[in-house]
């Protein structure tokens, strides 16, 4: 368009998006390039080979590998469920509750995790759990989970839910329904999508959480991030590369779900 | 004729805002009943008083003789075609018209078939399985209407149901609507702010302004007998000429008119407060020679608007008003800068409560 400069003429434009995609997205590239790697060395590339997945299922690490993964998918599973469960609640309840004393703060309180420096969070939990006497385990780092994925699920529902107007409930209501009939047959099928997103998005958090987990698991107890951190101190090998790949290619799957689900519930309600 | 819905001067605040401000009316059965108004007057509050979604601050509203405060809305007899429709965008237009049926616990059978012809009424069975998003305005407009109407509501309330139409479906809805009304015998509470669409469909307008009901009456009355400065005002276009009060009794009044013309005229029951002004619509005076009417004025400007000429004039007191003739080869209009005579015919000039 005429007198809106187009982006690309700024000077160090190119450059600065060079050095940007280059520093994010390099390793990322050499990791999975890696990972499929027939040597192994880090460093010299010895030919395509599956060697390091199959490794990943038969290797000497394997046995970890497949309980922390065992655990990390359940607490994943049970801390987004749960999480998305509690999140949708206050979003009804903050979208839908009209005013009432003290609404800001009790936002803020929800995000409040988005902000708090997550070591922070992770000693101050681990503080509570010692405090209280609970044994340090599955049970506090799924508690943990659900705690700081409560925030992440809770946008994309919220962010939905704005989009809804009040009439759909109030027509059903006017159509004879009750309070529970109209959120259950039409408000939650029109939440559903943000619902799912959250879901996912709780997932992914959940499954990628290194510091809190670290703190509050104890001893014995591996998630795939801490049995990784935990193989790589004493050397990185290319097993870890193909690990990582996978957990990656897993995120990347749901983020990307996520958002198609997302865009999916705004053109049908278009 | 039985009254369905009365409204006993109820009072509805926002804060401190008052958005209705004591407000009584009776609406008949089998009436076509309008709120008329402009933006904020109240007729929509009053409209989601009636459904329930807003409790009254003071007051009372009988559905049929029976108190309804407190009631929620799905225990109210009544329905409500919402602005913009909000049909369920996950449900079939079917299972949107079978919602109300269903939750009034009819069975799936019974209530797919009245589903049908409620579709049928409104001329839409051919849509019954698509979605809402697929059908265009006019259909969801019609959509809305056969939801509300399949569980035979004591009354239908419709909140500008037409206002998001364009202007050749707003017309050819307004026949639809009032003949979808007169088939069903169910009486419908109608809000606007358009005064011909009020005129066009009502049995009866309810005029507001400012939280207050203004003039109640047939759409005749209104536009005819408008009882104060707002009613005349906002129906229709009118003139509004200072008077002074030479007699007032029993519905009629002496005024003398600006130049010293005195008229006999009908007026409001009560006298009116402040500057006495009467109304007087434009095609109810002609023109006439200079001297021979009730009123005398120099000609500003003509309006040529095809059907009809408009004549701008002004009063040898700088009153301006206007005024219409007709299009016709044998009436000459007047020169501009002319003086004419203005004739006001009989009973048209109407003393005006405030």
């Amino acid at each position: 368009m005429a007198g809106c400069p187009d982006i690309r003429r700024y000077p160090g434009f190119a450059a600065m998006a060079a050095l940007c995609l280059t520093i994010l997205y390099v390793p990322l590239a050499v990791v999975i390039a890696y990972s499929f790697n027939a040597s192994t060395s880090l460093t010299n590339w010895g030919g395509v080979s599956l060697r390091w997945y199959a490794d990943l299922f038969t290797g000497v690490e394997a046995p970890r590998f497949r309980a922390a993964a065992w655990n990390s998918i359940t607490i994943a599973t049970l801390a987004a469920t749960a999480s998305t469960i509690i999140a949708a609640a206050a979003a009804v309840a903050m979208v839908r509750g009209g005013r009432f004393r003290g609404k800001g703060a009790t936002f803020a309180l929800i995000n409040l995790p988005l902000m708090v420096p997550e070591i922070v969070t992770a000693v101050a939990t681990l503080i509570f759990f010692s405090t209280i006497g609970l044994m340090t385990g599955y049970l506090t780092i799924l508690i943990a989970h659900i705690t700081f994925c409560i925030p992440f699920a809770y946008l994309p529902i919220a962010a939905r839910l704005e989009g809804i107007e009040e009439t759909f409930e109030q027509a059903a209501r006017d159509l004879y329904a009750t309070r529970a009939q109209a959120f259950r047959l039409i408000l939650l099928p029109l939440m559903t999508p943000g619902i799912i997103s959250g879901f996912l998005l709780a997932f992914i958090i959940s499954l990628d959480d290194f510091i809190i987990t670290n703190f509050v698991k104890g001893a014995g107890m591996e998630t795939l991030p801490t049995a990784i951190f935990g193989s790589v101190k004493q050397g990185i090998k290319p097993n870890i590369l193909a690990l990582s790949t996978v957990m990656l290619t897993v995120s990347i799957l749901f983020v990307t779900l996520s958002y198609f689900v997302n865009r999916l519930g705004q053109r049908s309600r278009a | 004729m039985d009254e369905v819905v009365a409204v006993r001067r109820v009072v509805k605040r926002f804060g401190a805002f008052t958005a209705l401000a004591g407000v009584s009316m009776t609406i008949g059965q089998k009436q076509f009943f309008t709120l008329l108004g402009p933006s904020g007057c109240g007729k929509t509050t009053l409209l989601r008083c009636i459904a329930g979604f807003e409790d009254l601050s003071e007051g009372t509203i009988l559905l049929e003789g029976r108190d309804i405060a407190g009631l929620a809305p799905n225990l109210r007899p009544v329905n409500t075609v919402f602005q913009h429709y909000a049909l369920f965008p996950h449900m079939t237009v079917a299972r949107n018209v079978a919602f109300g049926l269903k939750m009034q616990g009819m069975a799936p059978g019974p209530r797919l078939k009245r589903a049908g012809e409620m579709l049928e009424l409104v001329h839409l069975s051919a849509f019954a399985d698509r979605l809402p998003s697929q059908l265009s305005g006019g259909q969801q407009q019609r959509v809305a209407l056969a939801r509300a109407l399949a569980p035979s509501p004591r009354v239908l309330l419709l909140d500008e149901p037409l206002s998001a139409l364009d202007l050749k479906l707003r017309q050819a809805m307004r026949v639809e609507l009032k003949q979808l009304q007169e088939e069903t015998g169910i009486t419908f509470v109608f809000v606007t702010h358009d005064q011909e669409e009020a005129l066009t469909m009502s049995d009866r307008i309810a005029v507001m302004s400012a939280g207050e009901v203004r003039q109640i009456g047939s759409p005749r009355e209104i536009y005819e007998a408008p009882v104060n400065r707002f009613v005349a005002g906002f129906i229709g276009e009118t003139n509004l000429l200072p008077v002074r009060v030479a007699s007032f009794a029993g519905g009629m009044a002496r005024v003398v008119l600006p130049g010293g013309h005195q008229l006999t005229c009908p007026a409001a029951q009560t006298a009116p407060t402040g500057t006495p002004h009467v109304s007087i619509r434009p095609e109810r005076m002609t023109v006439v020679p200079p001297g021979s009417g009730d009123l005398d004025a120099s000609v500003e400007r003509l309006i040529y608007l095809g059907t009809d000429l408009q004549v701008l004039a002004r009063l040898a007191d700088g009153t301006a008003l206007h005024l219409r003739m007709q299009n016709s080869a044998r009436a000459t209009p007047p020169g501009a800068g002319s003086t004419i005579g203005i004739a006001i015919e009989e009973g048209a000039a109407r003393l005006l409560a405030d």
